[in-house]
C-alpha cells in the first residue's frame, strides 16, 4: 500500500524530473567529465586527468580573466546594493509620481544586453558620444573609456549598474513594504531621530533583503559576459576579458571544449565558495547579535 | 512590603478590591507621597482636548471633540469600528495631526510637538516590538534616544522587568516569546519612560480569552502602581467597564457620553449608548404617551400594553415619538396573561445562572427578558412579560435618554 502510493506519487513528478535531469543534471556531470578530457567538437577526445586544470593554473590569460572578473564584481556589487537601497527608500511612498519613477528605473532591466551595450557605446564613445561631447564642451580631452585599459572595467561596471538597478530596487521596495508601519510609530514615540530610525529599524529589518541582493548580484556579476563581449570583445589587450568571456572564447573560438569546461568548473566552485561564505558570514553575524 | 504582580496573582479572585492601595510603592520616584496621591493632584488635569477636529480628505472622522482628564485617571474610549476612537488616541500620541483644536498635557500644549517629546507612551495593538532587538534593548531604545544616563536606563529596565515578571526574558528576542510575554514587553517599554500618560490601543485584543482576563487584572493592578493617567481604546465594553474610571463612548465622529461605568450603563445619554453598552443590547420599543395621574409618564407600546414609568412627564419633549428602553433584567417572565403583555418566545440563551428569553410581542416588537437559570421555557411558548416600568428608560424623538427618578 505504502510502496504503491510512493510509486504513484513519483509519476506526478516524473515529467519534471526527466526534464530537470536532461537539461541540468546531465550537462553538469557531462561538464565535469569533459573537464577531465581533451576534447574538440569532432570526436570523443581522450582522458587527460587533471591535465586541463594544471594547464589553467599556469595560464596567464585565465589568471587575468579571473582578476578582471573579481575587479568588476567588486566595482558593481557594493555600489549597486547601495544605489538600489537609496532609490528604494526615496521611492517608497504611495504617490503616483513615485510609481512612475519606479517604472522608469525598472525599465532598463527589461532591455536585452545588446541594446544596453549599444546605448552605452553611444554614451561612452570619445569622438561623438554623450560623455565625449560633455567633456569637450567643458574644454577637456574626451576620455577613451573603451580603449583605455584602466577605464574599460569601470565603463563596463557603469553600464552594468544602469542595466541591473531595477531588480535589486524592486527587492528593496518589497522589503520596505514588509516593515510594519507601527514599528516606525513606536520609534517615533521612542524619540528616535530619522538617522537612528534608519540604522536601528530600517536596516536591520532589511537585513535578509540586503543579503539576498548581495548574493544574487555577486553570483550574477561573477558571470558577467555580454557587456564585455559586445562592448570591447575583451580588449584592449585582454583588459576587460572576464572569466565567462575566456571560456566562451576557448570553447567556441578555439574549440577546446575540455579546457573550457575545466575553466567553467573552476568558476562554478568560486561562485559557490563566495556565496556560501557570504551566507555563512551574515548568518554568524545574526547569531552574535542574538547572543550578546 | 514587596508586592510584585506575582504576589498578588494568588488573589486574582478578588482582583479589583485593592484596599492596600496606599501601601503599595508607586513605580515612579516622583510619587513618594505616602498617602493617596490621586487626591493631592486632583485639581491638575492631565490631558485636555479642546475642539479637536480631523478629516481624511472629505471624510470627517472627528468633529469638535473636547475632553478633560483628571490626574491618574483611567479613561476608556469605547466605540464601534470607525467611531474615531483610535484616531483620537493617535492624535494624542502625535501619530496623526489634528486639523483643528488643541491637546494639552499638564496645561502644556503638545499638539505641535513630535510624538517622542510629548511625555506619553503607547502600547500598540500588535505590540510593535523591534524584532531584531532583545527585550532589554527594546525597553532601553527610547531611553537611549532621550540620552538618559546608562545606569538610570539599567535601573529602570530592571524595575520594569521585575514588576512585569520578565526578568528571565530580558535577553530574548520578541520572536522567541509568546503573545502574553510580548504584551508585557510592550507594556514594559512604555513603563520605563515614566510617561505622564499611557496610551493603550486595544491592548488585550490580541490575547486569547484566558490571558485577556488575566492581563486585564494585571493592567488594573499596574495602574495602582504607576503615577500616570491611562487612556485605553477598546471596542470591548467589559474591558472598559472593569478597567476605567470613566468611559468615553464614541460613535459617528463624536463623543456620545462621558461618565463612570455604572452611570453609562444605568443612565445612557442616548439610544446609541443604550444599545452599545450592555449585553445583550437594550430593547427599544416605539411607545406613545397616554393620560396618567401623577407626574410620571405612562406609555403605550405598539401592541397596546401600557407601562407606568418613573420618568418625570415634564422632562419629556412635548411631542414626537418616544421609545421605551428595556434591559433584560427589567423584564421577567410570568405565565401567559399574568404580565404586562403576552409574547412568543423565539430564542433562548441559557447562561447557567440565568436564561435570556428573546420574545416577540404580538406586533412583532422584540423584547429580551430574563428568567431563572433552570427555566423550563421552550422556543414557541407563549409567555407573559412583566415589565418593571419603574426602571425603564424613555428616549425622545432626538434619541436623548430620560431616566427614572430614584425611588424616594
Amino acid at each position: 500500500m505504502n510502496a504503491a502510493r510512493d510509486w504513484r506519487g513519483l509519476l506526478f513528478v516524473a515529467p519534471f524530473l526527466a526534464l530537470y535531469s536532461l537539461i541540468l543534471i546531465f550537462p553538469l556531470f557531462r561538464g565535469m567529465w569533459l573537464s577531465l578530457n581533451r576534447v574538440d567538437l569532432f570526436g570523443d577526445g581522450h582522458f587527460v586527468g587533471a591535465g586541463n586544470y594544471i594547464r589553467l593554473a599556469n595560464d596567464p590569460v585565465f589568471a587575468t580573466a579571473l582578476a578582471n572578473t573579481f575587479k568588476v564584481t567588486l566595482m558593481i556589487v557594493p555600489v549597486l546594493t547601495l544605489l538600489a537601497l537609496l532609490l528604494a527608500l526615496a521611492l517608497n511612498n504611495a504617490g503616483r509620481g513615485a510609481a512612475l519613477i519606479r517604472g522608469i528605473f525598472f525599465s532598463s532591466a527589461v532591455l536585452s544586453v545588446t541594446i544596453v551595450t549599444l546605448i552605452w557605446r553611444f554614451v561612452l564613445a570619445p569622438d561623438a558620444g554623450l560623455l565625449g561631447e560633455l567633456w569637450t564642451s567643458l574644454g577637456w580631452e574626451p576620455l577613451a573609456f573603451l580603449s583605455d585599459p584602466d577605464l574599460v572595467l569601470p565603463a563596463i561596471a557603469i553600464t552594468t549598474l544602469w542595466w541591473s538597478l531595477g531588480l535589486p530596487m524592486l527587492l528593496f521596495l518589497a522589503g520596505l513594504q514588509q516593515i510594519p508601519q507601527d514599528m516606525y510609530e513606536a520609534a517615533a514615540l521612542d524619540n528616535a531621530s530619522r538617522w537612528r530610525t534608519f540604522w536601528r529599524i530600517t536596516v536591520p529589518s532589511l537585513r535578509r533583503t540586503i543579503v539576498l541582493v548581495v548574493m544574487l548580484q555577486t553570483a550574477a556579476q561573477l558571470q558577467l559576459f555580454g557587456q564585455a563581449q559586445l562592448m570591447t570583445g575583451g580588449g584592449p589587450s585582454g583588459a576587460s576579458r572576464t572569466a565567462v568571456l575566456f571560456l566562451f572564447e576557448t570553447a567556441f573560438g578555439r574549440w577546446e571544449l575540455g579546457y573550457a569546461s575545466a575553466a567553467a568548473e573552476i568558476l562554478f566552485l568560486i561562485i559557490l565558495a563566495v556565496t556560501l561564505t557570504q551566507y555563512w558570514a551574515t548568518g554568524r553575524a545574526t547569531g552574535a547579535q542574538g547572543a550578546h | 512590603m514587596t508586592l510584585g504582580l506575582l504576589d498578588q496573582r494568588a488573589e486574582f479572585l478578588e482582583p479589583f478590591v485593592d484596599d492596600r492601595g496606599p501601601a503599595i510603592a508607586p513605580l515612579t520616584a516622583s510619587a513618594t507621597c505616602p498617602t493617596n496621591p490621586r487626591r493631592e493632584r486632583e485639581k491638575l488635569a492631565t490631558l485636555e482636548l479642546s475642539n479637536v477636529r480631523k478629516a481624511y480628505g472629505e471624510t470627517l472622522v472627528l468633529d469638535d471633540v473636547s475632553l478633560a482628564m483628571e490626574a491618574r485617571e483611567f479613561v476608556a474610549f469605547l466605540g464601534p469600528s470607525g467611531s474615531g476612537k483610535s484616531t483620537l488616541l493617535r492624535i494624542i500620541a502625535g501619530l496623526e495631526r489634528a486639523d483643528g483644536g488643541e491637546v494639552r498635557i499638564d496645561g502644556e500644549r503638545i499638539d505641535q510637538k513630535p510624538p517622542g517629546e510629548r511625555g506619553v507612551a503607547m502600547v500598540f495593538q500588535h505590540y510593535a516590538l523591534y524584532p531584531h532587538m532583545t527585550v532589554r534593548e527594546n525597553m532601553a531604545f527610547g531611553l537611549r534616544n532621550a540620552k538618559v544616563p546608562k545606569e538610570e536606563i539599567e535601573a529602570r529596565v530592571a524595575e520594569a522587568a521585575r514588576v512585569l515578571e520578565i526578568e528571565s526574558q530580558l535577553d530574548k528576542k520578541p520572536g522567541q516569546m509568546s503573545g502574553g510575554q510580548r504584551q508585557r514587553v510592550a507594556i514594559g517599554r512604555a513603563i520605563v519612560k515614566h510617561p505622564k500618560l499611557f496610551l493603550l490601543d486595544e491592548p488585550l485584543s490580541n490575547l486569547d480569552a484566558a490571558l485577556r482576563m488575566r492581563t486585564r487584572v494585571e493592567l488594573a493592578q499596574l495602574r495602582q502602581r504607576v503615577e500616570a493617567a491611562f487612556i485605553m481604546v477598546t471596542h470591548d465594553q467589559a474591558e472598559a467597564m472593569t478597567l476605567a474610571d470613566r468611559i468615553v463612548v464614541m460613535n459617528d465622529r463624536r463623543i456620545q457620553q462621558v461618565g463612570a461605568p455604572m452611570e453609562i450603563y444605568s443612565r445612557p445619554a442616548n439610544t446609541f449608548v443604550a444599545r452599545f453598552v450592555g449585553s445583550p443590547a437594550m430593547a427599544l420599543a416605539p411607545a406613545s404617551l397616554v393620560e396618567s395621574d401623577g407626574g410620571f409618564a405612562r406609555v403605550r407600546l405598539g401592541s397596546g400594553a401600557e407601562v407606568e414609568t418613573r420618568v418625570r412627564r415634564g422632562r419629556l419633549p412635548a411631542e414626537g415619538a418616544l421609545q421605551l428602553g428595556l434591559r433584560p433584567e427589567m423584564v421577567s417572565v410570568t405565565p401567559s396573561g399574568g404580565g404586562t403583555a403576552d409574547a412568543k418566545v423565539v430564542l433562548l440563551e441559557r447562561l447557567g445562572e440565568r436564561t435570556l428569553v428573546y420574545a416577540h410581542l404580538p406586533d412583532g416588537q422584540q423584547i429580551t427578558a430574563e428568567d431563572k437559570g433552570d427555566s423550563r421555557l421552550r422556543v414557541g411558548d407563549t409567555v407573559g412579560l412583566a415589565i418593571d416600568g419603574a426602571a425603564a428608560h424613555l428616549f425622545g424623538p432626538d434619541g436623548a435618554g430620560h431616566h427614572a427618578e430614584a425611588a424616594a
